[in-house]
């Protein structure tokens, strides 16, 4: 099971290179979203997951903790 | 749905998965800043005013009416020494008896909003409910500012709003 993070352990790893990916439909991320963060959204992430780093830990969010 | 994606991935073998449990709403609410088309966007927490008067719940009225006076404010905000907000002082309040403690007169928990709420909606529900200003409140209940109906009714006016609309996931009341 992923490991629930909050705001500060979510700065603190992403400024050591950790991967953001919001998982909200497309439109969701254009409008908003986290600095550096990449949109996977949730219906498509079978598919794009090849281009998610598995090396480098990667932090989900959508628009809460729903 | 972000759970359902970091059991996804865990599922497809990444080994590594994270949850910001709180998500985009909790980054928002803490007014931090955000890439997209709404990025530039006025909001709540921007355009409200940050040299507000607060005071403590034990403060003595006519001190805080004082200090509210000499500043220009017909509002004072009440927070506790985190500035957490615990309640209200409009012009009605700030009239009362000046040997009142602060607690006494205070109305108590007022309807805040979060900083990311764009200023059309604020102006909006501000208009509809008759609210001369607001608290702006991070998610933990701390003060931004207060929110003047003016300021936001003008920013309104003058900029795009924000395309989505988050004021029901916002306000406390």
């Amino acid at each position: 099971m992923a490991t629930l993070i909050d705001r500060a352990v979510v700065q603190e790893m992403a400024e050591q290179g950790a991967q953001l990916v919001e998982v909200l439909p497309a439109k969701e991320y254009a409008e908003d979203h986290l600095p550096g963060a990449v949109s996977h959204p949730l219906r498509q992430l079978d598919k794009e997951a090849g281009e998610i780093d598995r090396e480098r830990p990667v932090i989900v969010y959508c628009w809460d903790a729903a | 749905m972000a759970p359902r994606a970091a059991a996804r991935l865990e599922s497809l073998g990444f080994d590594k998965v994270y949850q910001y449990e709180a998500g985009k709403l909790d980054w928002l609410a803490a007014g931090l800043p955000t890439e997209g088309t709404n990025s530039d966007c006025p909001r709540a927490g921007d355009a409200s005013r940050k040299d507000v008067v607060v005071s403590g719940p034990k403060d003595r009225l006519g001190d805080v009416r004082a200090r509210a006076q000499a500043a220009g404010w017909d509002v004072a905000v009440v927070v506790d020494a985190d500035r957490v907000v615990l309640g209200l002082l409009r012009s009605k309040e700030l009239e009362m008896d000046s040997n009142l403690t602060v607690e006494q007169a205070t109305r108590p928990g007022p309807r805040t909003f979060r900083p990311y709420v764009s200023t059309k909606e604020m102006a909006d529900y501000m208009v509809e409910h008759d609210l001369d200003s607001a608290p702006i409140t991070t998610s933990d209940g701390k003060l931004v500012g207060v929110l003047f109906r003016a300021e936001a009714v003008r920013l309104a006016a003058d900029r795009n709003a924000c395309t989505r609309k988050l004021i029901a996931n916002s306000v406390d009341d």
